[in-house]
């Protein structure tokens, strides 16, 4: 009788207290991420008009970039001649809307790379500050015509090109991986097509070049067709995992899959109660 | 319970049809007893016929979850068909179907082994292993038909049957050798050159576009191989494999040139082997802002602007150089071969 006392009233744990645990974990870290991603700041808006764009630009540009890149967009230089802010003239309208579009500029805080973040300007400002800094220097690339963004390119010829001139750095997946000393490539999917071929053209940060005589504007748009389509269409494959790969596939074997394999031996083994 | 578990408490105290020497295995002087079998445990099926009567609905309701999965997975065949056109259905089916009879297996496993647990007679029992000795009479039997069989083939007596039997066992295996000795060629020089010669042009991976020096522009990076390999060639991937090169665009005020490697870039345009000197991955992560060059394999990294030294990573040697220059028509094209075996290193790097 105190065998049977024991195990129905001194039991100290019940069963599902070890999933009870795990799951509060998940919830609290994952709310507090939730939280944290949530807290930024709406874009203010304009109301400027459409004329006098490049002296809009350059107001906007005083006030919001000339400290880091100087009041000429010159960037600044150290004592050393190291320039620690980059020079914005010639860089051209396509870096000032990728930077800017995609909310890497204005920069919060130096590090081993500008993070994406909530874009902090109406289209109407970006544009005005691409044009200011593409009247700084006309020859520097300009936005991306409309007709190369469609997505409706040779999906297998952008494959093979992204596999041989993109995948080293961004995964074959488009998934991003790491590069050295804390920087990355980014994800590729959700970019806007806009964007991808900006990045391509001006080479931001530590991506190179493709100019369009490396990679032509049809290269370039076949290229934003296979990363449209993988969006489009899961992996046949299962399961993605983030696409990262075999170290993510074999975490998961090892710690999800074997876990489970321990904890059912584990009940095999142990006697009912 | 009566059925006291029949156990060995150790040699001291076996009883004769389990006492047999040890054999070869040593026995440690300060041996850990055998503690037996632990005290029977009574279950709450055995005692309350309220749960006795719970498991068995628990092992039956497994059960119907069993039969829920395998029926569903006959369901989900049809309700997820496979497309001849679309990859995409094979996911849907693939993980419906793999879920149900999933389903379908781990409730039946699950049932079953809850009802052994719960339901089935919990008495322990013990068997112990029988002795491996065979008795004096089977082995004195064993001993006879040796003899007797050796007797009626004449193995011992007929000398010459015998020897010429060993001989042939000798010479059998002898023709397998040249058949190994053919599994490969030695791989002669082609550890040590590429397609890359004098006067041969980059041209762009995979399209062979030819490639003008004017178009590398600063921060470029283009994925090169040598005009003179095509894809129909028998061993157009062996080539495209060694030649693979890299080709970056950077300031030339910028490069720091070894004086036995001046003029093998152009304006400051610089080509590297992109075969790995570690073990012959691809390396082509290129940072245009630090000029690091990254394999992905092992994170060696190389510094472009400097040679392509080792800058972190097991990789020991920079990566090799091709020596590049224009044509007249302005179009890049190689110097020579490399002037060193691209790759890892192997047991003889001279270039002959």
């Amino acid at each position: 009788m105190s065998l049977f006392r024991r195990n129905v009233n001194g039991a100290r744990r019940h069963p599902m207290a070890a999933v009870a645990v795990i799951a509060l974990g998940l919830i609290v870290s994952g709310g507090g991420y939730a939280a944290a991603s949530a807290a930024v700041h709406p874009a203010s808006s304009a109301t400027a008009a459409d004329t006098q764009l490049v002296a809009e630009g350059k107001k906007l540009f005083l006030g919001n970039c000339a400290s880091c890149h100087g009041k000429n967009a010159a960037g600044e230089v150290d004592a050393n001649g190291k320039q620690v802010f980059p020079t914005l003239i010639g860089v051209g309208a396509a870096a000032v809307d990728f930077q800017v579009g995609t909310g890497r500029m204005p920069a919060q805080a130096s590090g081993p790379q500008m993070m994406k973040k909530t874009v902090q300007f109406t289209d109407h400002q970006i544009a005005a500050l691409a044009a200011y800094v593409q009247s700084l220097d006309p020859t520097g690339p300009t936005v991306p015509d409309a007709k190369w963004l469609d997505g409706k390119g040779d999906t297998s010829r952008g494959g093979e090109l992204f596999r041989v001139n993109c995948a080293m750095c961004h995964n074959a997946a488009g998934a991003g991986g790491a590069l050295t000393e804390g920087k990355f490539a980014p994800n590729l999917s959700g970019v806007k097509a806009r964007h991808i071929y900006e990045a391509m053209i001006t080479g931001p940060q530590n991506m190179p070049v493709f100019s369009d005589k490396n990679l032509s504007p049809s290269d370039k748009r076949d290229i934003i067709s296979y990363l449209k389509y993988l969006e489009k269409n899961p992996s046949s494959g299962g399961y993605e995992l983030a696409n990262l790969g075999p170290v993510v596939e074999g975490l998961f074997a090892w710690i999800i899959a074997l876990g489970l394999l321990v904890l059912i031996t584990m009940w095999l083994a142990a006697k009912s109660n | 319970m009566s059925d006291k578990p029949k156990a060995i408490k150790g040699a001291a105290n076996a009883s004769d049809e389990f006492d047999y020497s040890a054999g070869l295995a040593v026995i440690p002087a300060d041996k850990i007893e055998d503690p037996g079998l632990e005290p029977h445990h009574v279950r709450m099926t055995d005692k309350s016929k309220k749960h006795e009567k719970a498991a068995a609905r628990q092992v039956a309701l497994l059960f119907f979850v069993s039969i829920f999965g395998s029926a569903s997975a006959l369901v989900i065949y049809f309700l997820f068909p496979l497309s001849t056109t679309e990859f995409g259905p094979v996911r849907e089916n693939t993980f419906w179907l793999g879920l149900a009879i999933a389903l379908g297996t781990l409730a039946l496993g699950i049932g079953a082994v809850h009802w052994a647990k719960t339901l089935m007679p919990a008495a322990e029992q013990a068997e112990a292993r029988h002795q491996t000795r065979g008795s004096e009479e089977t082995r004195a039997r064993a001993v006879e038909i040796i003899k007797l069989a050796d007797q009626e083939s004449g193995f011992s007596r007929r000398k010459l049957i015998r020897r010429s039997l060993y001989t042939a066992l000798a010479f059998f295996p002898l023709p397998g050798i040249l058949v190994f000795g053919d599994l490969g060629p030695n791989p002669g020089r082609t550890l040590r050159h590429t397609k890359w010669a004098k006067g041969v042009r980059l041209v762009h991976d995979p399209y062979g576009a030819p490639i003008l020096a004017s178009d590398v522009t600063e921060g470029s990076v283009f994925h090169v191989v040598p005009a003179n390999i095509n894809p129909d060639d028998e061993d157009y991937l062996e080539q495209k494999s060694k030649a693979a090169v890299l080709l970056v665009g950077v300031n030339p005020e910028d490069l720091t040139i070894a004086p036995d490697k001046k003029g093998w870039d152009y304006n400051g345009i610089v080509a590297y082997s992109k075969i790995c000197t570690h073990v012959g991955c691809p390396v082509a992560l290129f940072e245009q802002d630090t000029h690091h060059l990254l394999c992905p394999c092992h994170q060696s990294t190389f510094d472009l602007n400097n040679g392509c030294a080792v800058i972190f990573g097991p990789a020991s040697r920079p990566l090799p150089q091709l020596p590049i220059t224009v044509d007249k028509d302005g179009y890049l094209i190689a110097q020579s071969d490399f002037l060193e075996p691209v790759g890892p290193s192997f047991w003889d790097r001279s270039i002959n």
